[in-house]
């Protein structure tokens, strides 16, 4: 039976945008509002959830070209360099610097570098969440 | 007087909830389940918007958001498996 999801297809279209824009301020609103990298990552992993839901593995492939498994890596070299980098100032190692930096068009931003470990968190718990839903749907 | 309400209306969701644990347990065919589990996540909102409402915090704004999110793509998750099979396809046959 042929089936027809136009339904599903349009609002996923139009849902994806709102999830990713969420996953993002949950990401951001990190320090000073409850989220994280950790929740963000589930979310934007959820939104691609909700586009293999509607499309199918080779679509969303084509559209993500992604190694998801590269994703766990480069974040996990992330969160062991923001540490490592403490180290070249002669700190302890996971030791944060934060200060107050005027930019152009954003003004007085405080800029952390615990964001940086966040960014971390947030791509290993994407690559862990897609690998595991992309190994386990792929099996014939 | 506000939080009398507000407390009523939470008994109110709560029995609602109970209705719907009722169909959840009783019901006949899987996709009444679906969908009672759907209103589940529904009233779930309502019930921390209220609890926001009564502890005086937007802490939990996040969550009702969330909830929402959450309940769809289980519930598209769902029907999809019901009606295919599958949840994720590898290929589409067009």
């Amino acid at each position: 039976m042929k089936t027809n999801d136009v339904i599903l297809q349009t609002v996923t279209k139009i849902t994806l945008f709102i999830i990713i824009l969420f996953s993002i301020h949950l990401f951001f609103a990190g320090h000073y509002y409850p989220g994280g990298g950790f929740i963000g990552g589930l979310m934007t992993s959820g939104a691609i959830v909700l586009l293999l839901l509607a499309y199918d593995m080779k679509t969303v492939a084509n559209i993500l070209p992604i190694d998801y498994k590269y994703m766990i890596g480069v974040g996990l070299l992330f969160s062991v360099g923001t540490g490592a980098g403490a180290l070249l100032f002669d700190a302890p190692f996971l030791t944060h610097a934060h200060s107050h930096v005027l930019l152009p068009l954003l003004g007085d931003t405080a800029l952390h570098t615990a964001v940086l470990f966040d960014t971390g968190v947030y791509l290993v718990v994407i690559g862990v969440t897609m690998t595991i839903i992309q190994t386990i749907g792929e099996d014939e | 007087m506000f939080e009398l309400v507000v407390y009523i209306s939470l008994v109110c969701v709560s029995i609602s909830m109970l209705g719907l644990i009722y169909r959840v347990i009783k019901g006949p065919s899987i996709p009444d389940r679906v969908v009672a589990l759907d209103a589940i996540g529904i009233n779930l909102v309502a019930i921390i918007a209220l609890i926001s409402i009564a502890l005086k915090t937007n802490a939990f704004l996040e969550i009702i958001l969330l909830i929402g999110i959450l309940a769809f793509i289980g519930t598209v998750a769902f029907a999809k498996y019901l009606e295919k099979g599958v949840i994720i396809e590898h290929e589409r046959d067009r």
